[in-house]
């Protein structure tokens, strides 16, 4: 049970740095222009829609993970 | 680097003495005040003192402002202000039990000083991939990740001595992190968190002789998470804790929705015939870090929090390797 706790702990580690390489690699080079003003404005929305759906993606990837390291666990 | 040491050296004594001396009497005041609980996972009906907040928020504040007094930094204005604020709220919260939502709310707005004294940077950095800018999207980081930290922290005050024995490993490890990247300054700011969780654990280990109730705890998370902030290392301290997150993260995932561990009806851990812990099979009961624990048979209180502390550990040294990778560049 407990190499499953460490198991578990280290898949999220993984998600994390695999995780901070697509926000590096999507959401940082997000720009916007041709709004004047509000270019920042439209871009930050943007990047904050686009890092909702990778949290998302993050949490039920996670999910999946968690239903398979700790089946027996979860039914019993 | 030289001049940090003796502001390192005294606000940790401080930090740590103010709450070893103070906490004794605060147990006795609060026995004499009748705030009790009971000790649930004890045979005999023990009854154990709670908050222990007051004890900690003093001795971060102490220590804090004897490292103001040496460096001066805006940062450490923000800790004392955020941290006092979550010790504010988690005390309201002890002495009358407010909604589920509360406390995130609260804390969000605990967050606001961070801001208001632009102790922070908006670029988010990654091991391996460098920096992220995101000057908006990071001020809702900021906003959300104090009700966080503060709620994990809370979420792991099941045990006796778990929630301060974790911060000790979880705070010294994100303290190695800012030597590490080089943050020399908020690595000595952050050092008098590990050094009070410490002098805590000292009461709060089996046999508790007093809980930290929730203004401790939440003073415990939101220090953590504006160190986090204010030091540019919120990948480090997120990884520093993920044992917490992994167990907010599995109840959050079996209730499905913001609740107090009070409100849920069914019970993750029960006692076996001697009082060892033992993993229930109620279909209703929250999957929690300690009912996997329990998953491989019943163990000890004592235990059971030891199995935490080593995850803790791994994750510190998962911390650590992640801020040596700070610096490695693909």
């Amino acid at each position: 049970m407990k190499s499953g706790l460490f198991g578990f702990l280290f898949a999220m580690w993984i998600l994390i740095l695999v995780g901070g390489g697509i926000v590096v690699v999507i959401l940082g080079p997000i720009t916007v222009s041709g709004f004047g003003e509000f270019d920042m404005f439209i871009g930050s929305v943007i990047k904050a829609i686009v890092a909702i759906i990778l949290v998302v993606i993050w949490i039920l990837i996670l999910s999946k993970l968690k239903n398979l390291i700790f089946k027996k666990e979860i039914k019993s | 680097m030289i001049e940090l040491i003796l502001p390192a050296v005294a606000s940790c004594i401080v930090a740590f003495f103010v709450v070893f001396l103070m906490t004794p009497l605060l147990i006795k005041l609060l026995g004499k005040k009748n705030l009790t609980v009971k000790d649930v996972n004890k045979k005999e009906d023990v009854m154990v003192v709670r908050p222990g907040g007051p004890s900690i928020i003093i001795g971060i504040i102490a220590s804090e402002i004897v490292l103001y007094a040496f460096l001066q930094l805006n940062e450490i204005l923000a800790i004392i202000i955020t941290t006092s604020a979550a010790f504010v709220i988690g005390y309201v919260d002890d002495r009358k039990v407010m909604g589920g939502w509360f406390k995130p709310v609260a804390l969000a707005f605990a967050a606001i000083p961070i801001i208001a004294l632009g102790t922070y940077d908006s670029n988010l950095a990654f091991p391996l991939f460098g920096t992220v800018q995101i000057p908006v999207l990071y001020l809702a980081l900021i906003v959300f990740m104090i009700p966080i930290t503060g709620n994990t922290i809370n979420s792991i005050d099941v045990l006796n001595g778990v929630a301060s024995g974790f911060m000790v490993i979880a705070s010294f490890s994100l303290s190695i992190c800012l030597f590490i990247v080089q943050n020399y300054e908020i690595a000595i700011v952050s050092l008098p968190l590990g050094f009070v969780s410490l002098a805590f654990y000292k009461y709060h280990k089996v046999p508790s002789k007093i809980f930290p109730g929730d203004s401790g705890a939440l003073t415990f998370g939101a220090m953590y998470g504006t160190i986090a902030i204010v030091g540019g290392v919120e990948i480090l301290a997120a990884v520093a804790l993920l044992p917490a997150v992994i167990n907010s993260f599995l109840f959050l995932s079996s209730v499905k929705r913001i609740v107090e561990h009070r409100q849920v009806k069914g019970k993750p851990v029960e006692h076996t015939d001697d009082f060892l812990l033992k993993a229930t099979d109620d279909k209703t009961a929250p999957v929690t870090l300690v009912r996997l624990i329990l998953a491989g048979g019943p163990l000890s209180e004592k235990q059971v929090g030891f199995a935490i502390f080593k995850l803790a550990v791994f994750s510190g040294i998962l911390a650590i390797i992640t801020a040596f990778m700070m610096g490695v560049s693909l």
